[in-house]
């Protein structure tokens, strides 16, 4: 089956600077695709690209088979949401739905139509005679998705529509793009730093780091073999645990730092591992404390530094030798700062990056 | 009695008394500071700050009472001295005199023949520096075209090169396009030597809009002149107003292009006032040079009374961002 979107080598530059280098990437058809990055890598940027709002300085790029680079953002068959909302201020609800379409210049019959299913899909209905003034911030971005929603396109571009918005509402908010996904089965890119939006919606995550992706692949993916330190260290919270020390992989394969050696058996190690510097890294999830620690393969003495509870569970930062650690205890364990605890944690759970060059091992 | 006096003895009395010192209580609470703080009136701080504004405006206003009264009265009057006294015998004389039968050079057909020519003038002038520099800064700021940047730069350099400097070739230029002494060639001037500030005014205006406004309307399909009439258009009522202030104010009190620029009976209201206050025949007759000041300065006068509020908003809006 052909890609619904799919980026060759694209280059942007803006001036000297450049943004973006030989990116490639091929989403498929009904595909719910996150960009996540830290501020600045260019989410917004390859977004405005593939919307066409930018002129790329190299590369290709198709949408549902056609090569759109030189096409106008309105004839590449895209709907686009944007984190300020971006409604004209000046219309209703109702006129901010059908100015795309009154552009297009659709019969009137057909505008009234699409406007009406769009606003009942949203439950805008009541709302549609409003100007944006008049809107709560998740209204505007109901609205907002309608305008995409109406022009009827096989591929919505989505640029952080959720971060101006409270944390109550983001959840609501997020729960509804996804059902409106299922419900539309259309191609969607939404770009986001939020990690948990991110996990939550994507059926792939692409991770971006300075123009490039470093890892492309599914939620679960990204999060039990993350490809580089980068990402490993991006996915998850509190970030994963890293000790650096020396990976020796003669007889049997272990891993020693400072005070501590872990045997590798259990480890799915990839096809170049060599021994030789490394980092060996371990989600605060995996770790075990307390009593719990006892019944894992490793287990080292520490003692509790600095407590967070967290309701339904509790993060601990403990400290092993000279080495903080952060481990994440279900409930809410009753525990001191100085007083001792067991940590405990399954090798086959860890992730190993090669110190020179930060790729997994 | 003593028994009476025991406030155990006596639940009355007690309750009593138990109410009394309650009364106390809120009647204390009730005259501490409580609710808005009262403002004195009277304190020196006001009457720096009263009096400061009292004595400015009397000195602003000063003249205009003397141009006023002085254009009520007649002749013999004037020639009292009394300058700031109102006038005895109200008469509107002068002011039809100015409006419709003082001589400038060979007409005597007063003000209005200037006052309908500046009308001619100002108005096309304003519409269409308004229009062009609306246009001008809208693609200035949306549109990064090549080259914009450097049309900016030239464009804004443009103001500050004094105006004198140009006239002659700007002479030459109209003659050569045989424009030279007709209204179109002086509306041509006002339009090109508004155009710099205004289109500087309408960029800083549209670039302080958000991005994402026009990138969805670019998504929706409108293309330039779409996204400038439907979407821009209607969000710049106060930067609009701003303009047509700027533009119209500077047009109709311009004086330096109306002298170069026009002939003697396409004179505008300004150097058609010069005129009559200068001539320097016959007795100077102040009442009427007063009533062809006024007159002069009441358009400008009315447009910043008119649109005040929508001025001070558009100013705050746009034009002072950078
Ligand atoms: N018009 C421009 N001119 C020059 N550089 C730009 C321009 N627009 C963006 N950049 C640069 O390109 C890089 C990527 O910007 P982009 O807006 O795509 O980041 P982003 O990943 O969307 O970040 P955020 O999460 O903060 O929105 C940034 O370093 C930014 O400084
Ligand atoms: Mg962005």
């Amino acid at each position: 089956m052909q890609p619904s979107i799919a980026i060759r080598d694209l280059t942007l530059a803006f001036g000297a600077v450049e943004v973006l280098h030989d990116l490639n990437l091929e989403v498929g058809q009904g595909e719910f695709l996150v960009l996540l990055g830290s501020s600045g890598c260019g989410k917004s940027t390859l977004l405005n690209c593939i919307a066409g709002l930018l002129d790329i300085t190299d590369g290709q790029i198709f949408i549902q088979g056609k090569n759109v680079t030189w096409e106008e953002p309105s004839r590449r068959g895209i709907g686009m949401v944007f984190q300020s909302y971006a409604l004209y201020p000046q219309m209703t609800v109702e006129g901010n739905l059908s100015f795309g379409l009154k552009n297009a210049g659709l019969p009137r019959a057909e505008i009234a139509a699409r406007v009406a299913r769009a606003a009942r899909i949203l439950q805008i209905e009541p709302l549609l005679k409003r100007k944006p003034a008049a809107l709560s911030g998740g209204q505007r971005q109901r609205v907002a998705i309608g305008r995409a929603l109406v022009r009827d396109v096989d591929v919505f571009l989505f640029d952080e529509p959720l971060s101006n918005l409270d944390a109550k509402l983001r959840a609501d908010l997020r729960v509804e793009i996804k059902q409106l996904h299922q419900q539309l089965e259309n191609t969607m890119i939404y770009v986001t730093h939020d990690q948990v939006e991110a996990m939550t919606l994507a059926d792939r995550i692409a991770i971006m780091k300075g123009g490039s992706i470093m890892q492309l692949g599914s939620p679960k993916e990204i999060y039990n073999r993350p490809a580089n330190r980068y990402v490993a260290e991006f996915i998850g919270s509190p970030t994963m645990n890293m000790i650096e020390g020396n990976l020796d992989m003669q007889i049997t394969p272990s891993f020693s730092a400072e005070g501590m050696s872990v045997p590798l058996q259990t480890y799915a190690f990839g096809s170049d591992a060599a021994s030789g510097p490394a980092v060996f890294g371990i989600r605060p999830e995996h770790v075990e404390a307390g009593e719990g620690a006892e019944a894992m393969p490793v287990r080292l003495d520490a003692a509790v530094d600095l407590v967070e509870p967290l309701g339904s569970d509790t993060l601990v930062r403990a400290r092993a030798g000279d080495r903080n650690l952060w481990a994440r205890m279900p409930g809410q364990p009753d525990l001191r700062p100085r007083q001792p605890l067991r940590l405990g944690f399954d090798p086959a759970r860890a992730h190993l990056f090669r110190l020179s060059d930060d790729t997994r091992l | 009695m003593g028994k009476l006096r025991d406030p155990d003895c006596n639940p009355l009395q007690a309750r009593a008394e138990t109410v009394l010192t309650d009364y106390a209580a809120r009647a204390q609470a009730a005259s501490g500071p409580r609710g808005r703080k009262p403002r004195r009136r009277l304190s020196g701080r006001n009457i720096m700050i009263y009096g400061t504004l009292f004595v400015v405006s009397v000195y602003y206003l000063l003249p205009l009472w003397v141009m006023v009264v002085t254009s009520l009265k007649g002749m013999p009057e004037i020639r009292l001295g009394n300058i700031f006294a109102p006038p005895v015998e109200i008469t509107f004389e002068p002011w039809v005199k100015a409006w419709a039968e003082a001589c400038t050079g060979l007409n005597c057909d007063g003000l209005s023949r200037g006052f309908w020519n500046s009308v001619r003038i100002t108005v096309p002038s304003a519409l269409v520096s308004i229009f062009i520099a609306s246009v001008n800064g809208y693609a200035l700021a949306n549109w990064r075209f090549r080259g914009g940047e450097a049309f900016f730069t030239i464009l804004i350099f443009g103001a500050f090169i004094p105006y004198q400097v140009m006239l002659y070739p700007m002479v030459i230029l109209l003659r050569e396009a045989g424009l030279y002494g007709s209204l179109t060639g002086l509306i041509v001037v006002h339009t090109v030597f508004g155009m710099p500030i205004v289109t500087l005014l309408f960029r800083n205006y549209f670039t302080s809009l958000p991005e994402e406004l026009f990138k969805a309307a670019r998504v929706d399909g409108a293309g330039f002149w779409g996204i400038y009439f439907r979407v821009m258009l209607p969000m710049s009522l106060p930067i609009f107003t701003v303009a047509m202030i700027i533009q119209i104010t500077g047009i109709w009190n311009d004086f330096l292009f109306g002298t170069v620029f026009t002939r003697p009976n396409l004179y505008p209201m300004t150097v058609q006032l010069n005129n009559i206050v200068n001539s320097v025949q016959g007795v100077k007759e102040y009442n009427v040079n007063m009533a062809a000041t006024l007159l002069t300065g009441l358009v400008p006068l009315a447009i910043y009374f008119a649109s005040g509020k929508l001025f001070v908003r558009g100013i705050a809006a746009g034009a002072v961002k950078g």
